[in-house]
């Protein structure tokens, strides 16, 4: 591949890049942190690029937002001149439950907290074990 | 652990890379996201539906089912955080007793178990034991702020026909108004304005809302959240009564989604005990 292609090619995907950067931050967040609010911390980063790449999948180049003039009616709509309305529908409904499970999430870590006196990992499991 | 982790995140992270390679390119309006449903949506909705507005249409009418059980979620959640934290064990003793603070001079008085103070005393008022700063321009500007906040709210529950908006996202507002308001005070006001049964009765009115409307278009014979059939409720045609169908299924959203919200914060700020908080 030439110069030229890999510029393009950088042009044209590095916004997916990005998302799978942060997925990764999110996920080895989740994955590596003993704290439990630090690993609710790094759910939530993760929904955020899931949502964030959904929404990128929306744009079209050139193109307006998904809300028509009441001119419009009757008319013959071109789809390429508005953006697509439908990954924005469903990363609506995605952060409504990514905030439900961050309360509930919220809401478990308070209980954990409340019997075991710590957030972190490894200090429950050992208090777990104990008892 | 560690170290593994981060090997399977990064390896992870590289196969996803490898994947974009055979992606559309950003902004390529022949992408298949773009080319299968979604035309139908950007053509069809203003006739089918009269809401200019897509996003609403698609939400509230062509995946009405999606959203109707997503409120079922914030029902769900707000249900199961208040069943983890809530505690119902208040002894009456305990009632008077905390921290009161002498409005004039600032004096802050600990009432003990079984002590009380006069009743209707004007010159002391309760005060959290964790939370005491008093700041008079952050309160007095929230209460500025906060009207203007709520009839925001409103008006993106009211206005999301049109414009960006609807009834998550006013819901939304209209909670984190409430929310503001017991930060910049205190939560004890803020149940005394919007008591916890009020919110939780509020949460299953939401869901409600939206179930009911379902409901009354299968009575009313059509299909299940199929709003044409209310035509003859409302007295409109078939189209313009999806568009009203929409807007009250929209303020159910936007009921639940607030006391959801709200029931959220008093429940995680209080710890369940409902008298004190951040």
């Amino acid at each position: 591949m030439t110069t030229a292609g890999y510029i393009n090619l950088i042009i044209a995907k590095y916004n997916y890049w990005i998302y799978i950067v942060l997925m990764c931050i999110g996920l080895w967040a989740m994955i590596a942190k003993r704290n439990l609010i630090k690993k609710i911390i790094g759910m939530n980063i993760l929904q955020t690029a899931i949502i964030l790449f959904y929404v990128s999948i929306a744009t079209k180049k050139g193109a307006t937002l998904p809300i028509l003039g009441h001119h419009d009616a009757g008319h013959f709509v071109d789809y390429a001149t508005v953006i697509n309305p439908l990954p924005h529908v469903l990363m609506l409904t995605a952060i409504v439950v990514s905030v439900a499970t961050l309360g509930v999430a919220l809401a478990l870590a308070m209980k954990i907290y409340n019997r075991y006196d710590t957030l972190e990992e490894d200090e429950i499991h050992a208090r777990v074990r104990e008892s | 652990m560690k170290r593994l982790g981060l090997l399977a995140v990064i390896l992870f992270g590289a196969l996803l890379v490898y994947g974009t390679t055979d992606f559309p390119d950003w902004g390529d309006p022949s992408s298949p996201a773009a080319t299968h449903l979604s035309p139908y949506y950007i053509q069809h909705s203003l006739h089918d539906t009269a809401v200019p507005n897509i996003v609403t249409a698609v939400l509230a009418d062509y995946r009405g089912y999606d959203t109707m059980f997503e409120t079922a979620v914030i029902f769900t959640a707000g249900l199961a955080c208040l069943f983890l934290l809530r505690v119902f064990i208040t002894p009456k003793e305990t009632e008077a007793s905390g921290l009161y603070r002498h409005r004039a001079t600032g004096i802050t008085l600990r009432i003990g178990q079984g002590g009380r103070l006069p009743l209707g005393t004007r010159e002391f008022e309760r005060i959290d034991s964790q939370w005491v700063p008093y700041d008079l321009i952050i309160r007095t500007a929230c209460s500025l702020v906060l009207p203007f906040i709520q009839l925001f709210a409103l008006y993106v529950v009211a206005h999301g026909h049109h414009s960006p908006g609807g009834g998550f996202q006013g819901g939304v507002i209209f909670g984190a108004a409430l929310i503001l308001f017991a930060i910049s005070h205190n939560l004890r006001t803020t149940l005394k304005a919007m008591p916890e049964k009020r919110t939780n009765i509020l949460t299953g009115t939401g869901v409600l809302i939206y179930v009911g409307t379902g409901v009354l278009c299968l009575l009313l014979g059509g299909q299940f959240l199929d709003y044409a059939a209310l035509a003859g409720l409302l007295g409109v045609d078939p189209v313009m009564a999806r568009s009203h169908g929409i807007l009250i299924v929209e303020i159910g959203v936007a009921i639940a989604v607030m006391a959801v919200m709200v029931s959220l914060y008093y429940n995680l700020a209080s710890a369940g005990h409902m008298d004190e908080g951040l």
